[in-house]
């Protein structure tokens, strides 16, 4: 009996980890890339580009927290983030005016603040449900500020919103925030900072009970927590986040409007990159806010049909790849770190070759149907990747339709070659790990 | 506020209240049978109001009125089938987000086939004028068939859940999906049928809905965002709460576009003196009928503060 004892005196939790490397070289990648993306992408749309990506990647953050953290699908996040902007642009015109001492690389602060204000003020309300019952109320509530905002043309601007002029104050070693460089390093920082502090929350011991309540709320409620509470501190810290994202739209385009910046839509907008990039990682919405730039600045300049395919990525994505592209990224990682990517490479070709040719079709067929609608006077005549087509022709349509089938056909046979392959090295994996805890 | 106002105003408002109950009934039969929340409900809606403008073009309204709905029920059932099984092991939420991606994609192709602007839907002939003129205004009879159909759809679905076989197997698979399933029943394909009717339910609404008001891509916001008011506020699951929600809804809008009050001409009328000046004129001086778009939503906030669970609701969560 006294060996039993002592081999079962608790195990000394005494962890030392003076310096975690990896996660040090990740968050120093990210501060370099931040840096050095400017410099790479000179040109003028790139430097818009990258300081939307900045201040989406806070918000769609600041989104992941009570969607992928806290299980709560909200409809509503433009709220917070439109509310932050319109107080953050008031502040603004109130410093130029000087009748409010704020320097300008506090704005994004006061953003934060109003968020967080209107968090509280709405959120008690929200937070009262979980669940499905939650996402309808975020609804309702969103629909209720949308339109109320329009109702008060002296507070949000009507139609034509609110302007201001970012430069106001003392330049400060020349820096006045006037030329977008500027503007974008400050994004910049604030970007690493929110994300920084962010990732730092889902280790707090609310981020975790957070995580719990998402997963279990009722053994949360057993072990002795309000799920509510714990749901409303949540929506308010996520709120303050959205509000600085806010604030930093409100310093970029200088401009806010009512009919854009708190509606449905582009909450809506906020909830389908988050999941693209991926709900159940951290890094998953920093994914969603660079996609959601490029769709929305690229991808809409190239097609008129952008929200059509947009559909449908979301669609198949939730249905064949819930984790978004963070998780197809893991998996792939997990493959690699067993040394096993290399057997998938030809797969992965054939996939992305086959998928491209029945894509290709399909895009033929789209883009001719939104010619033949939207620019009817134009003549039937218009150009596909450079390629002249007429699209009311039976040619074109039974070659577009044609190739998609074809693609689609190599697709599929692909797919069961490829699915057959990943099972098989899954199950090795599955193997090895089990061999690795035996021994 | 005189009599005549009264009556044709309460006849209107109910008139679009059981326009909301068509559609909400069909959300609440699926919410509390499946659990999932269908987010493109109003989607299928719209596809009705569609379907029957084309088909009413081709065989008249009143085929129209039976083939639209029939399918727009069997492409709900083809979606639960193909895409909403799918995804049921993963959850609610991805269950919620794959009907959020639908309304995207079927408001795309609607605007795609249909065109972006209104389509010339019209009333048939035998609906068109009014159907009894009342001190001087008239009625019309598009909105009382709207009455007449909803009432009907409401009897025959309580009929057909408490009075048939299917009926009390789909009641059973409410409370006992696996029980039932043990008992030899094929309970996915319930799933798929009450999607499927719920579904048609919609369609039903979209068929009378959209030549009583009008048919246009927007259409399906429009209502989107005020079902899922009525189902919270009636109670989530209750088909009875939702009945009385809609009809309170569809009473109070009606009533508050045509009323052109302000609080301040209220105060004045009291003997206060309101000027521009007074605190708080921007809200002082909107009237009742700038109001009225978010009434509901303003519902929705004082329900969930002071009867949480809804009007006729049981459930707490």
């Amino acid at each position: 009996m006294t060996s039993n004892t002592a081999t079962t005196t608790p195990t000394a939790y005494y962890r030392f980890k003076p310096w975690n490397v990896g996660r040090i070289v990740i968050w120093g990648m990210f501060a370099l890339l931040l840096i050095v993306a400017p410099h790479l992408f000179t040109s003028s749309l790139a430097l818009t580009m990258l300081s939307q990506i900045g201040y989406l990647i806070i918000i769609c953050l600041s989104y992941n927290m009570l969607l992928g953290q806290g299980g709560m699908l909200s409809f509503g996040h433009a709220v917070y983030t439109g509310l932050g902007s319109f107080i953050a642009i008031h502040a603004m015109n109130l410093a130029s005016k000087g009748s409010l001492p704020i320097p300008l690389v506090l704005i994004p602060l006061v953003g934060g603040l109003a968020g967080m204000f209107f968090a509280i003020l709405l959120g008690y309300v929200t937070t009262k449900k979980a669940s499905t019952t939650f996402a309808m109320i975020t609804l309702g509530v969103g629909e209720l500020v949308a339109a109320m905002a329009l109702m008060f043309p002296e507070f949000f601007g009507g139609e034509g919103g609110i302007t201001t002029d970012r430069v106001y104050g003392t330049s400060f070693f020349g820096i006045n925030f006037g030329p977008g460089i500027q503007v974008y390093y400050l994004i910049a920082v604030y970007c690493f900072v929110c994300t920084a502090a962010m990732f730092a929350f889902t280790g707090t011991p609310l981020g975790r009970m957070l995580n719990a309540v998402r997963d279990n709320p009722e053994r949360a409620e057993f072990i002795g927590y309000n799920t509510q509470k714990v749901r409303y501190l949540a929506f308010i810290i996520a709120g303050f986040f959205a509000g600085i994202g806010g604030g930093l739209t409100a310093i970029n385009f200088e401009i806010i409007t009512a009919a854009d910046s708190v509606s449905v839509i582009r909450s809506g907008g906020y909830l389908l990159f988050t999941f693209l990039g991926g709900a159940t990682f951290f890094f998953g919405p920093i994914i969603g806010a660079v996609l959601l730039v490029l769709a929305s600045v690229l991808l809409s300049e190239l097609t008129k049909a952008w929200l059509l395919y947009l559909g449908l990525v979301f669609l198949f994505m939730v249905m064949y790849a819930p984790g978004g592209v963070a998780s197809l990224i893991m998996m792939n990682l997990r493959v690699a770190k067993y040394g096993k990517l290399g057997r998938l490479w030809p797969s992965y070709l054939g996939l992305g070759g086959t998928a491209l040719v029945a894509l290709l079709g399909a895009a033929c067929m789209v883009e001719m149907t939104y010619h033949l609608q939207l620019n009817a006077a134009l003549g039937s005549e218009m150009t596909f990747m450079g390629a002249t087509i007429n699209a009311k022709g039976l040619t074109s349509w039974f070659g577009a339709a044609f190739v998609m089938l074809t693609g689609l056909g190599m697709f599929e046979l692909c797919r069961r070659q490829f699915r057959h392959q990943w099972g098989q090295i899954q199950e090795q994996i599955e193997h090895e790990i089990k061999r690795g805890e035996a021994l | 506020m005189n009599l005549e106002f009264f009556v044709i105003s309460m006849l209107n408002g109910m008139s679009y209240g059981l326009l909301l109950f068509m559609l909400s009934s069909g959300l609440t039969l699926i919410f509390s049978m499946m659990g999932v929340l269908n987010f493109a409900h109003t989607s299928f809606y719209m596809l009705g109001a569609y379907f029957a403008y084309t088909l009413s073009g081709l065989v008249g309204f009143w085929p129209a009125l039976v083939l639209a709905p029939l399918a727009v029920g069997a492409l709900g059932a083809l979606f639960e089938r193909y895409s909403l099984r799918r995804v049921h092991k993963f959850g609610h939420v991805p269950e919620l987000l794959v009907t959020f991606g639908l309304s995207y994609l079927i408001l795309e192709l609607v605007q795609l086939v249909w065109g972006r602007s209104t389509v010339p839907y019209g009333l048939p002939e035998q609906l068109q004028g009014p159907l009894f003129t009342l001190f001087n205004t008239q009625f019309p009879k598009s909105r009382s068939f709207v009455m007449l159909v909803a009432l009907l759809m409401l009897l025959s679905v309580w009929l057909l859940l408490t009075r048939t076989r299917i009926g009390l197997v789909i009641q059973a698979a409410l409370k006992h999906p696996e029980m039932v399933q043990a008992l030899g029943h094929n309970v996915p394909r319930v799933f798929m049928l009450v999607f499927g009717g719920g579904c048609a339910l919609a369609g039903l609404a979209g068929v009378i809905g959209g030549n009583t008001y009008v048919t246009e891509p927007a259409m399906a916001a429009s209502v989107g965002s005020i079902i899922f008011v009525v189902v919270v506020v009636g109670g989530m699951g209750s088909l009875a709460g939702a009945f009385l929600a809609s009809l309170l809804i569809g009473v109070v809008q009606t009533f508050a576009v045509a009323i052109d009050q302000s609080l301040a001409t209220g105060l004045q009328a009291l003997g206060m003196t309101v000027t521009e000046e007074t605190f708080g004129w921007p809200v002082l001086k909107l009237t009742v009928s700038q109001v009225a778009p978010i009434l509901p939503y303003l519902f929705l906030v004082l329900i969930l503060i002071f009867r949480p669970k809804g009007l006729l609701g049981t459930r707490e969560d």
